[in-house]
């Protein structure tokens, strides 16, 4: 097969463009999983949660979807320091956590998507925006504007968690909750707390990243699962718990994936992610860029 | 008891319900009966490393596929019958884990969770991608007209095998749980640093363990094309299949192989009953809730309510 320069400057922006959108899915995975040791395998039912929210509030009132999910993230703020309350209370407290609190987490992610299921059924579900069918062409590239804007608005939203992760007292708390607990407990620091409100955050990103994927591509109840393998490759290859990581990962991912799609055909690139995964896991566990 | 009996006397209740199943005339109760049993040989396998060794694996239904996929393919190259299909299948799946095992059961078992959900994921594409086994569309697996033993239909030969199987999954399960294996399992489970500095060799034992369980899940997917005539990929990589093998072990109690038995036999039997009164949806649901609600307020399941209970009759 001969590669033109347009369609490998295509299938680049669109891999970019698309890691982009990753990192928005992933830096909570990041948070809860890398700094904070918990394994919450159903963030990517908090994605579709966010998904359908914004579908709902875009049909009926035609609000922009990002802006709903900006506008509702203290909501999932909320849910998730409920989630993490009963987590910490019924595992992490009682050292269960890796069995049974894997457990609970699939539990969740399974009752989300059947739930979801139940009320919306299996029908695929778009949002209308203002800018979905718009495409930008700078020469022989193609800026479709449905991918920019999640790009955009996702590069802010992961350079404003570093940002607020390393220049406040809250987000160093959360960096030291990672490396020693006591030490932080020594200081005055509930860990708990701390963790609490990270946790949290991580699922306010979900709720976002979730509206990025409606605007993306059409949605149904099941697709969740696609992003499991997704959200914890680009962390474990990111070297666990490194925003910038994340970034590096989720752009290395969108690339395999976007170079899967142009040169072997779409229905291969669900394997990419999870291949990725794989190899990273057996390979080099500590990441590509591992401390 | 020891193992020998206890598997004369499995094997002996197996025979005895797969002839007195004979006198059964509703079918319905054949295909809902061999459904049960797949989740109790998938629950007991799914135990073997979940519960004995404390590593979960979320890629039941990749295992079980690998199975169903096996027989399949052999049917199709070489018209295999069920006889070869069942050890070709088991042998496969087995070979899987050990891969799986060998390549991520040295890290965290949060990794070993993460990459079975992955192996679900690329070996469905794989298998959507793979047109001699029929791709995205399916394939025909034809029953054969003749059913061999004297039985009257095809199910019956199916429901009978299931059983067998069943009862060999539960035998290997106790054989393991009594052996000097399975407390090293259990010394992993407990405290993984404590088991290998006392000499236990850790590595070893768990992807051993992931081979047996693994190899007992695909064995659960062996006789499945034959009992629907026809599979797909969504619906042998069903991810009910890896919910329910959590879920039953769960609720039944970890600890002995009667949790899984107990656990599957009740849930499974349940969501036969809803899945024809309700939905399918509605009992997948139901598994989800009873899952997290087992999980959080009676992390034991049924099994540790008779070990209380027992206490309590002990002390009093």
């Amino acid at each position: 097969m001969e590669i033109s320069t347009a369609l490998l400057l295509n299938a680049i922006i669109a891999g970019l463009l698309l890691g982009g959108f990753y990192a928005a899915v992933s830096v909570g995975i990041s948070i809860s999983f890398g700094m904070l040791d918990v394994v919450n395998i159903a963030h990517p039912g908090f994605i579709i949660l966010g998904s359908y929210i914004a579908y709902i509030v875009n049909t009926h009132f035609g609000v922009d979807p990002i802006a709903v999910s900006l506008l509702l993230s203290p909501l999932f703020f909320l849910l998730g320091m409920a989630l993490y309350r009963v987590y910490y209370l019924c595992f992490e407290k009682r050292g269960q956590e890796s069995l049974r609190g894997l457990a609970f987490f699939f539990g969740i992610l399974f009752i989300t998507e059947v739930a979801l299921i139940l009320i919306f059924g299996v029908d695929y579900r778009t949002v209308k925006t203002a800018y979905a069918d718009t495409t930008l062409r700078l020469g022989v590239v193609d800026f479709p504007l449905r991918l920019v804007v999640p790009f955009l608005v996702s590069m802010a939203m992961v350079v404003g968690i570093q940002l607020f992760l390393t220049h406040t007292f809250f987000g160093r708390a959360v960096l030291a909750v990672a490396q020693d607990q006591l030490a932080l407990r020594l200081m005055g620091v509930n860990p708990v707390r701390i963790k609490e409100l990270a946790f949290a955050l991580s699922i306010a990103t979900a709720g976002v990243a979730g509206a990025f994927l409606i605007v993306i591509q059409p949605v149904e109840p099941s697709i969740g699962r696609e992003y499991i393998g997704l959200v914890f490759a680009v962390c474990v290859l990111g070297g666990m718990g490194s925003i910038w990581g994340t970034l590096l990962g989720a752009f290395v991912l969108g690339l395999a994936e976007s170079f899967t799609s142009t040169f072997f055909g779409p229905s291969w690139a669900p394997a990419v992610s999870f291949g990725l995964l794989l190899f990273a896991l057996a390979f080099r566990p500590a990441g590509l860029f591992g401390r | 008891m020891s193992n020998r009996v206890f598997a004369a006397a499995a094997f002996a209740i197996a025979l005895a319900i797969a002839a007195a199943s004979q006198l059964i005339t509703n079918e319905f109760f054949f295909s809902a009966a061999y459904t049960v049993l797949l989740y109790v040989i998938l629950a007991t396998a799914w135990n073997i490393l979940g519960g004995y060794t404390g590593y979960v694996n979320f890629g039941s239904a990749a295992f079980f596929a690998i199975g169903a996929y096996t027989t399949v393919a052999l049917f199709y190259a070489f018209k295999a019958p069920l006889f070869v299909t069942i050890p070709a299948g088991t042998a496969v799946a087995g070979l899987a884990g050990l891969g799986l095992g060998y390549l991520t059961l040295r890290l965290r078992g949060v990794f070993f969770a993460i990459a079975s959900l992955a192996l679900a994921v690329v070996l469905f594409t794989f298998v959507v991608n793979w047109d001699f086994v029929g791709g995205a569309r399916g394939a025909y697996v034809m029953q054969p007209a003749e059913v061999p033993f004297g039985l009257k239909r095809y199910i019956h030969l199916l429901f009978a095998i299931q059983v067998l199987l069943a009862a060999t999954a539960l035998v290997i399960a106790r054989a393991i749980e009594t052996s000097t294996f399975g407390r090293g399992l259990a010394a992993i489970r407990d405290d993984e640093l404590a088991a290998e500095s006392a000499g236990v060799p850790t590595l070893k034992l768990k992807i051993i363990s992931a081979t047996v369980s693994g190899a007992l899940m695909g064995m659960a997917g062996t006789t499945f094309p034959y009992y629907l005539s026809y599979i797909e990929p969504s619906s042998a990589f069903s991810l009910s299949y890896a919910v329910n093998s959590i879920a039953m072990p769960l609720i039944g109690g970890m600890m002995s192989w009667m949790g899984p038995l107990i656990g599957a036999v009740l849930l499974g039997t349940v969501q036969q009953l809803v899945q024809v009164t309700i939905s399918s949806a509605w009992n997948l649901l139901i598994v989800g809730v009873l899952l997290v609600l087992f999980v959080t307020l009676a992390p034991n399941g049924i099994m540790g309510w008779v070990e209380a209970w027992r206490q309590r009759q002990k002390n009093r």
